[in-house]
């Protein structure tokens, strides 16, 4: 009785992690595959790995993302940390609201109110908008693991380098900062994730002549589907697993958290 | 433990750490936000876009974006559409986490959180991808469609496409926000006291009873807090149908990027994506309230079977 | 003037008075401590003391000086905490040196008076430890040795071991005196454990919701309490209460209801009719079979009710047909023999008129 509705369970869960994982692994294995369709498998080849690396466009796309990723992972890690810092030692609702409205409100509406806002301020949309736009939205993250590392933090030892004769600063830099340091760096390779993924508001903030890696995607399977997007694919979502594992590693809660 | 920041001048200390990311968001997100109200009742400029805010010195506002909202149904109806899709969304996403966050509440500790880690890995896999795998997935050629056809063939039905239609639009819907659902649903039901159960299994429930009078009451916290991490972001999804969907599938989103990028038409745009955030942050809001009532009094949100 | 001066310190949460109205003086080179009951306030003024909190009322004078400017980083004073408060991420070394550092010791000095401290809590060779790699007793000296090495006029100890086991507790007790002695410094420390109190300190203060109750020598305290607060908070007590029936010379008489008139030596100015309280210390009680009648001190027959063996000694509780029941206390160890008396037995109690010692009320 018992063990069949065990049965029934994991049956259940199994087809649920299917669900999540075949279309995935699907996408990976025919960027291996030996034919232009993506349909059957035919034979392995790293025939579409080796078009990519001659790609002027899809290499073009990949030194913006990684450009605008390194930036806005950079400062929105210090605004963000300070953001953290501050939600944690001065609650204030202002700097809440604004920390979490931004993850928490559709997508499309940050992409569309920052195109007007450029537009307006005549800023020429490119590279710069898009990272303006993404410090905006990776702030919160940031600011989210940096507060539960700190929530999570003694505060006592705050009080003892105070009393050792550090003053709030030095406390700041000796103390608390290499205590939370895995969670900041834990914000930051979030932030060069999310940067690197983003497509819904860099869509809106590039302008017409500026390509990052997923508008690249976007325009590419919008007129076929090709292998070649595969094995881009398959090399973005290695580079974005390998981010977020090492950051889970350092902030545990991080995978928790969400 | 008394935390007290004492002699430190913590007013200066207090800006120099808020002030930065707080000038920061104010730039960059709520003064946008608040344009893009104003521009909301603003009329469009000369050849698209926006007029400027400020014409011969005066801001001249009007309704006009607005009663047009209210006088075109089509508006009305693409809203209702969406909601319609967020909503069945929403339902798939409780039906399918249901069993995965359960498995892991119940899984030992040894395992959980690996489980837990692959319920979330798929969602920091790129956006894009993710709709592009269902791309393939649901393609005419692929393994999928032609079974599909072939049963159909069958029984004397014409084949149908399974990409570019509602069907595709729903699966991917689904597939990218299963996430937000289990791990609300996980959190919750990993709080569940086993004693319950076996007490309610004393006095003679069924599994199905005990599923529906005491787990299923006790986890609606979890459901509404992931129905509201869902219903968001579906209600103004615009990339899903755009690459999965046929023309009559256009979502709100989709209506949003047509107005800013194609017709230009930005206040207009501004109307609906104000009204998309209203009722979005309206449904999430909703849902939070039902939730905490939930949780004062676990009573009222027994299940309606006897 | 003495050396750290608190002057009716008072610090409200609330309407809710955690400290009330406290004035201590500690002079250079004591062993002071802070005694008292879970939530009588001392780690409010301890934290006070520090600059961790500032007091609503009152000062707080170092040498003279009113700290009410000073934050707790420029305050000669050094705190240890309860959880040792020790920085995971630095070294024993790096933990001891830190106050140095933040004083800007010349980087050459630096590891001598690292050494230096390190050796006073024999601790010399753990120095590239790290805190998680330390017992807890290691710890509670890392912590001691960082507050000690930069020579602070005043250290401040808040329950240092109460996280340690008895038997640890008790060597570091012997530490911490000899410790004392050895740096000279003055030490503040807190603890609501009455035994520590007594075995460490040069004087103790009594706190009971927020104010002092007693401040005094150890003998004294528990000798001579003056409120019943601290007579039942130090060490087990007999206390006998009623009204004075007469006095002569130094000798007053109470009627004790359940018992009889009791005497005892006191130059308290208590009149006839007041009310009182006679505390009297179990040990200084004497239990035989039968007490010669002729001597002038205080005796009662009864049974023993009740008795607990603990090894040394034995505790006897004496039911006197009154109704009153008294707790005797009596060493073992002379006869060889486990006990004296039995459940049930007829029993006299006696003690001299000044064994016992009176609080007015
Ligand atoms: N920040 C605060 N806000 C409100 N009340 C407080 C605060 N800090 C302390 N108190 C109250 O003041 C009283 C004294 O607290 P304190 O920590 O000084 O007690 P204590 O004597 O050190 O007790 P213990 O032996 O348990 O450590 C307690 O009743 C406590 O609840
Ligand atoms: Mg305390």
């Amino acid at each position: 009785m018992r063990r069949r509705r065990r049965v029934v369970l994991w049956a259940a869960a199994l087809a649920g992690y299917a669900f999540l994982y075949v279309p995935l692994i699907i996408v990976v294995a025919y960027s291996f595959n030996n034919s232009r369709l993506n349909a059957e498998w035919v034979g392995f080849t790293l025939e579409w790995y080796d078009k990519l690396f001659h790609d002027q466009d899809m290499l073009i796309a990949a030194g913006n993302s990684l450009a605008i990723a390194l930036v806005a992972s950079i400062v929105s890690t210090l605004l963000g940390t300070a953001a953290g810092v501050a939600m944690y030692r001065y609650p204030s609702r202002l700097l809440s609201v604004l920390v979490l409205a931004p993850i928490a409100i559709p997508e499309i509406l940050m992409g569309v109110s920052l195109l007007i806002f450029f537009v307006l301020l005549n800023l020429t949309l490119g590279l710069v908008s898009v990272a303006l736009a993404h410090i905006a939205f990776c702030i919160g993250f940031v600011a989210i693991v940096v507060r539960a590392r700190l929530a999570g933090m003694d505060e006592t030892l705050t009080e003892a380098a105070r009393d050792c004769g550090a003053s709030p600063w030095n406390t700041f830099r000796y103390i608390t900062l290499p205590l939370i340091m895995p969670g900041v760096i834990a914000g930051a390779l979030m932030a060069f994730t999310l940067s690197i993924d983003d497509f819904v508001i860099t869509f809106f903030t590039a302008g017409a002549g500026t390509v990052t890696l997923p508008l690249q995607i976007y325009s590419m399977i919008k007129i076929a589907v090709t292998p070649e997007v595969n094995a881009v694919s398959t090399l973005l979502m290695l580079l974005t697993l390998a981010l977020i594992i090492i950051a889970s590693k350092l902030s545990p809660t991080l995978l928790r958290s969400e | 433990m008394i935390v007290v920041a004492v002699h430190t001048p913590s007013r200066l200390g207090r800006w120099l750490v808020s002030g930065p990311p707080l000038a920061y968001l104010i730039v960059f997100f709520a003064l946008p936000s608040l344009i893009m109200v104003l521009a909301s009742f603003r009329t469009p400029g000369e050849f698209g876009g926006l007029a400027p805010l400020i014409e011969e010195g005066k801001l001249d506002l009007n309704l006009e974006s607005y009663a047009r909202f209210f006088s075109e149904s089509v508006y009305a109806q693409i809203f209702l559409k969406s909601f319609g899709y967020a909503l069945l969304t929403t339902l798939f996403c409780i039906t399918l986490a249901y069993p995965l966050a359960s498995l892991i509440a119940r899984s030992s500790r040894r395992y959980r959180d690996l489980l837990l880690l692959l319920v979330i890995l798929p969602f920091w896999s790129n956006f894009l991808i993710r709709i592009y795998a269902w791309m393939i997935l649901l393609g005419p050629n692929a393994a999928l469609a032609r079974t599909v056809n072939r049963v159909l063939a069958w029984f004397g039905h014409d084949p149908v496409p399974l990409l570019f239609s509602a069907f595709a639009v729903l699966v991917c819907l689904v597939y990218v926000h299963l996430p937000f659902m289990v791990l609300p649903l996980y959190a919750n039901l990993e709080k569940h006291d086993q004693a319950l159960l076996d007490a309610a299994q004393d006095l003679g429930a069924n599994a199905w009873q005990r599923f529906w009078r005491i787990t299923f009451p006790l986890s609606l916290p979890g459901v509404y807090a992931g129905a509201a991490l869902v219903f968001i972001p579906a209600f103004g999804i615009f990339a899903i149908p755009d690459i999965l969907g046929g023309p009559e599938d256009s979502l709100i989103g989709n209506v949003i990027k047509q107005q800013f990028l194609e017709t230009r038409d930005w206040p207009f745009g501004s109307v609906l994506s104000i009204v998309l955030t209203v009722v979005a942050l309206a449904f999430a809001g909703l849902a939070a309230w039902v939730a905490r009532g939930n949780l004062r009094t676990p009573s009222s949100a027994r299940g309606s079977r006897a | 003037m003495a050396l750290l001066e608190i002057q009716n310190v008072t610090r409200r949460f609330g309407d809710f008075t955690a400290v009330d109205n406290v004035s201590i003086g500690i002079e250079a080179g004591e062993f002071f401590t802070l005694l008292g009951p879970s939530g009588c306030g001392k780690t409010t003024l301890l934290r006070m003391i520090a600059g961790f909190d500032l007091p609503d009322g009152g000062r707080i004078l170092l040498k003279g000086e009113d700290l009410v400017d000073r934050p707790p980083e420029r305050r000669p004073m050094r705190m240890v905490f309860q959880s040792y408060a020790l920085f995971p991420h630095m070294t024993v070394e790096g933990n001891v040196a830190f106050p140095l550092q933040m004083a800007k010791t010349p980087a050459s000095e630096i590891s001598a008076k690292v050494e230096a401290a390190l050796e006073d809590v024999r601790l010399t060779g753990f120095d590239k430890r790290y805190p998680h790699e330390l017992s807890g007793g290691q710890r509670q000296r890392v912590a001691i040795g960082r507050a000690l090495v930069t020579h602070p006029s005043v250290l401040l100890l808040d329950e240092p071991l109460a996280a340690l086991d008895a038997k640890l507790r008790e060597e570091m007790q012997i530490e911490l005196i000899n410790l004392q002695k050895e740096v000279g410094i003055t030490f503040v420390y807190v603890t609501h454990d009455q035994t520590e109190a007594l075995a460490l300190s040069h004087r103790i203060a009594v706190m009971n919701k927020g104010r002092i109750e007693q401040l005094d020598v150890p003998s004294k305290i528990y000798g001579f309490p003056k409120t019943r607060f601290v007579a039942d908070f130090i060490g087990h007590i007999n206390l006998l209460s009623g009204s004075v029936s007469e006095r002569q010379g130094g000798v007053i008489t109470l009627a004790v209801e359940g018992l009889g008139p009791v005497r005892v030596t006191s130059a308290s100015p208590i009149s006839v009719g007041g009310a009182g309280t006679i505390a009297l210390r179990p040990e200084k009680i004497r239990i035989q079979s039968s007490a010669p009648t002729d001597s002038p001190d205080n005796h009662y027959r009864g049974t023993v009710g009740d008795l607990l063996y603990m090894g040394d000694v034995t505790v006897y509780k004496v039911s006197i047909p009154g109704g009153t029941r008294i707790e005797a206390l009596l060493a073992n160890s002379q006869s060889g023999r486990a006990k004296f008396f039995e459940i049930g037995d007829a029993v006299e109690v006696s003690w001299p008129v000044d064994a016992g010692h009176l609080i007015e009320e």
